[in-house]
């Protein structure tokens, strides 16, 4: 009981990682039929821009602030500078540009930072709290609280608020969204945005548990677009879902089978999914026309 | 018939040529080295070409047949006592047969669908080599016994040189031959439209396949090249950033273009060379080249040469 | 003989039933013409035909076979070519090069063989182009036979489709309107390799708005509307059934119908 309920919070701590990366794609993918690769080095350079700040004494606060700033500016600069200019080419053209971008923004921090771990301290100490055996990190806590009211915020937005409309109507018909006066570029301008800073604070949260170094960024952007498969890529809801389910199936998988093929499962989950249910859980399948 | 021949293996014909003069130009040991691994990777990329830029389906994940090959010429004479060349077919026909097996659900996607579901199985070849530690010696890979062939040691760039070049250009007649044929017509018709291939009966399905089996055959020789050249192998060999090298050369030389493919090659393989001083920026360097490719240059370096010089001659 | 029997095909598409209990029946050697406003079912209909959907219900029988979810290439295996709406070139391809794939159901080189280059290759390759070039002259676009096929004209491109669809040497050809957005010089030269399509004994189904040329050129036309069939018969009978001209036809249609046989 004690094991299964360890398993439970590691799984839903790490999910809640992978649902805010896979909720990054899912806002870009909505606003522009991208799918950006370089959605986990948002994480990535949230941890460790923070790091490398606060090295320099700046208050862990403001350093997160900075490192916030910083990353959302990068995900603007991808928009404008990589994306935008290639609009029109093929998808696979897309996500290759993207692709290029994460290993640029990987390559960069290896310069500019460097290859070691990094921490950053917990916000509520170090001491884990005793829940019916299980030991759970207070900074677990900080995880999944921090992400329900992300992935609440980001609801209420969308449903709420008029630029939350204008997204969902990019997302619906890019055309007509221009033909009633959207500015469609200043949308994707802003999913692009938007996903970079929840990328980064995710990155922020998720060091005091599992570090952070340069090359983090590539697999948690594989298993966050896992997530987004599996629970359909275009839905918010599945993103979160696909998120938290991938956590938990891996902690699983690392406690009752074998920990060195944890990461292998997402990428399991990726050729399942695609195979038997390209649409996801909670996506619509594609009627083509000819 | 001489019209003919000369039209179809040009190509193959001058660059036939150029390995065998290249040498001439060698200041030193060092040049055969490179030239190795150009003809190593320019193979791979000659089938990831057939399958990407010909018949038009994306693969992120072709390392991972790389690294079959390259493994199967370290594990079989280590663990099993069969000859290392033995081993090379074995690894072919294995990478074929995962080809064969995974190929047959996954081909039927499209786009970033089918190119995330390659990205996966590449990463999963690559989590198997490091994880199987007792076969493969783990994340710091495992030595690899020289090739023997008809009791002669292989070793040495300059052996090496003519064996991959003389493969290289093997290959490289094989994806012309192919080019000019019925399955190469029939792969181009898929890539253009596979609605209109289907509806004149092609077996869209299984053309996808056939290409498939080849490209990963193709990068399967490499890999075994490069293991047995390098005396050393480890897991990044099939690895996620050795995936988008590949892709990159593709899209560098030309999507469909097999002149293309050599040309990617040196390229990305010469570039670190030189950037051996600036060995840190080589990760950076490649996201940047890839992007910049993939923004203002994406029909690669010789399909637009060949563009201005056509644009120039009117 | 009947080549091609459809019996109450029907589909749907998330709640809207594009065809609806349609049966059609046509003899080898015939024009049969499917006409209908916009969005009454005809592409779905040929769609259907040609394998690319499979009906909810109902069935189809092609030269006495039952083929009801066959897909689309093995139906052209069994002598069913079609051209398409929205043209489906091989643009990067050249000219000649789009209807020797065309011929490719007949070709009988492996794959071996053809990466390795035996001599049957340069033979088929010899044969797949002496079959290609005689249907680009058919329908008079043998001088452009090494243009890129992306660089031809719209009405160019319409009668390549059909050289290509020739090529495959079918029984049974559908020509998904093949005078669309042809000027009036085009249609006639549509209307001629129809005819001469015909003469060697391939059975055509046309859907086709030009009702110059459905009326001049048909057997027998079949009406559909929303989904329905609304009537069949020789051009005449259509062309006069009060049902038909309300639906569709119209004032303009029918005086056009009425030309057709000046």
């Amino acid at each position: 009981m004690a094991e299964l309920l360890q398993f439970i919070s590691s799984g839903l701590t790490v999910g809640a990682i992978y649902a805010l990366v896979a909720l990054g794609f899912t806002l870009i993918y909505k606003a522009s039929d991208i799918i950006n690769f370089a959605q986990g080095e948002f994480v990535m350079l949230g941890g460790m821009t923070t790091v490398f700040v606060t090295l320099a004494g700046v208050p862990a606060p403001l350093a997160a602030l900075i490192a916030i700033m910083v990353t959302t500016a990068i995900g603007l600069a991808l928009h404008r500078f990589a994306i935008e200019p290639a609009r029109g080419a093929s998808p696979v053209a897309l996500i290759m540009i993207t692709i290029g971008a994460s290993i640029f923004l990987r390559g960069l921090a290896q310069i500019v930072f460097d290859r070691r771990f990094h921490s950053l301290p917990p916000l509520f100490g170090a001491d884990p709290i005793q829940f019916g055996g299980a030991a759970i990190l207070p900074q677990s806590l900080v995880v999944l609280a921090s992400a329900t009211a992300i992935v609440t915020l980001l609801w209420l937005f969308i449903d709420r608020t008029l630029l939350g409309k204008a997204v969902l109507a990019t997302a619906a018909n890019r055309l007509a969204a221009r033909l009633i006066g959207i500015d469609t570029r200043r949308i994707v301008d802003f999913s692009f945005a938007v996903s970079a800073a929840i990328g980064a604070i995710a990155g922020i949260l998720i060091t005091p548990i599992a570090l952070t170094s340069y090359d983090v960024g590539t697999i948690l952007a594989l298993k966050g677009f896992a997530a987004a498969m599996l629970g359909g890529i275009g839905s918010a809801l599945g993103a979160v879902v696909g998120g938290l389910l991938i956590g938990m199936i891996e902690a699983f998988a690392a406690g009752y089978f074998s920990s060195n093929y944890k990461d292998a499962v997402a990428f399991l989950i990726i050729l399942v999914v695609l195979v038997f249910i390209p649409q996801g859980l909670f996506g619509r399948a594609k009627v083509e026309r000819v | 018939m001489r019209a003919l021949l000369e039209t179809r293996l040009m190509p193959a014909i001058v660059v036939a040529a150029i390995v065998i003069l290249l040498p001439l130009f060698f200041p030193s040991a060092y040049y055969y080295r490179i030239a190795v691994l150009v003809f190593i990777f320019a193979l791979a990329v000659v089938g990831l070409n057939l399958l990407m830029g010909f018949a038009g389906q994306v693969s992120l994940g072709h390392a991972g047949f790389l690294g079959i090959g390259a493994y199967s010429v370290a594990i079989g004479p280590a663990q099993f006592g069969v000859p290392s060349w033995l081993c090379l077919f074995a690894g072919a026909i294995l990478s074929g047969a995962v080809a064969f097996l995974v190929g047959r659900p996954i081909l039927r996607l499209k786009g970033h669908y089918l190119a995330v579901a390659t990205l996966g199985l590449g990463l999963l070849v690559a989590i198997v080599l490091t994880n199987e530690a007792r076969w493969t010696g783990g994340p710091d890979g495992m030595s690899v016994p020289r090739l023997v062939l008809f009791d002669w040691s292989v070793r040495g760039a300059a052996a090496w040189y003519w064996i991959a070049g003389t493969t290289f250009v093997g290959g490289f007649v094989l994806a012309l031959n192919l080019m000019d044929s019925p399955t190469g017509r029939a792969l181009q018709a898929i890539h253009d439209s596979e609605i209109a291939a289907l509806v004149l009966g092609i077996d869209v399905a299984r053309k996808k396949l056939t290409i498939f089996i080849i490209s990963a055959m193709y990068a399967s020789v490499a890999g075994s090249y490069l293991a047995l050249f390098n005396g050393y192998i480890t897991p990044d060999a099939a690895g996620f950033l050795r995936s988008i090298e590949l892709v990159a050369m593709v899209v560098l030389g030309g999507m469909g273009s097999i002149v293309g493919s050599l040309v990617g090659a040196v390229v990305l393989v010469v570039l670190p060379q030189a950037l051996t001083v600036f060995h840190e920026y080589e990760q950076a360097l490649l996201g940047l080249i890839v992007m910049v490719f993939m923004i203002f240059l994406r029909r690669g370096i010789v399909p637009s040469i060949v563009a201005a010089f056509a644009g120039r001659r009117k | 003989m009947m080549i091609l029997e459809a019996d109450r095909l029907s589909i749907t598409f998330g709640g809207v039933r594009a065809i609806d209990g349609v049966s059609i029946a046509i003899e080898s050697g015939q024009v049969f013409s499917i006409i209908g406003p916009n969005g009454s079912g005809k592409t779905t209909l040929f769609n259907l035909v040609s394998g690319i959907y499979t009906p909810n219900d109902g069935s189809i029988r092609f030269a006495g076979e039952t083929v009801t979810g066959l897909e689309p290439d093995q139906l052209a295996r069994r002598g069913l070519s079609r051209t398409f709406q929205n043209l489906q070139i091989f643009s990067r391809m050249s000219v000649l090069e789009n209807v020797m794939v065309g011929y490719h159901r007949h070709e009988c080189t492996g794959i071996v063989a053809d990466l390795l280059h035996w001599p049957s290759v340069a033979r088929q390759n010899e044969a797949t182009r002496e079959v290609a070039l005689a249907a680009l002259a058919r329908v008079g676009l043998a001088d452009e036979a090494k243009r890129p096929a992306g660089s031809l004209a719209y009405g160019a491109l319409k009668r390549l489709e059909i050289a290509r669809a020739l090529a495959s040497e079918p029984k049974l050809l559908l020509l998904d309107e093949p005078a669309a957005g042809c000027n009036p010089v085009e249609t006639q030269e549509v209307d001629r390799v129809i005819r001469s399509v015909v003469k060697d004994g391939i059975t055509i189904v046309l859907v086709e708005h030009d009702m110059r040329l459905v009326m001049n050129i048909s057997d027998r036309v079949h009406v559909l509307a929303r989904g329905r069939t609304l009537a069949e018969g020789t051009p005449e009978q259509v062309r006069s059934n009060t049902a038909v001209i309300e639906a569709y036809l119209g004032d303009h249609g029918s005086k056009e119908a009425v030309r057709a046989f000046d």
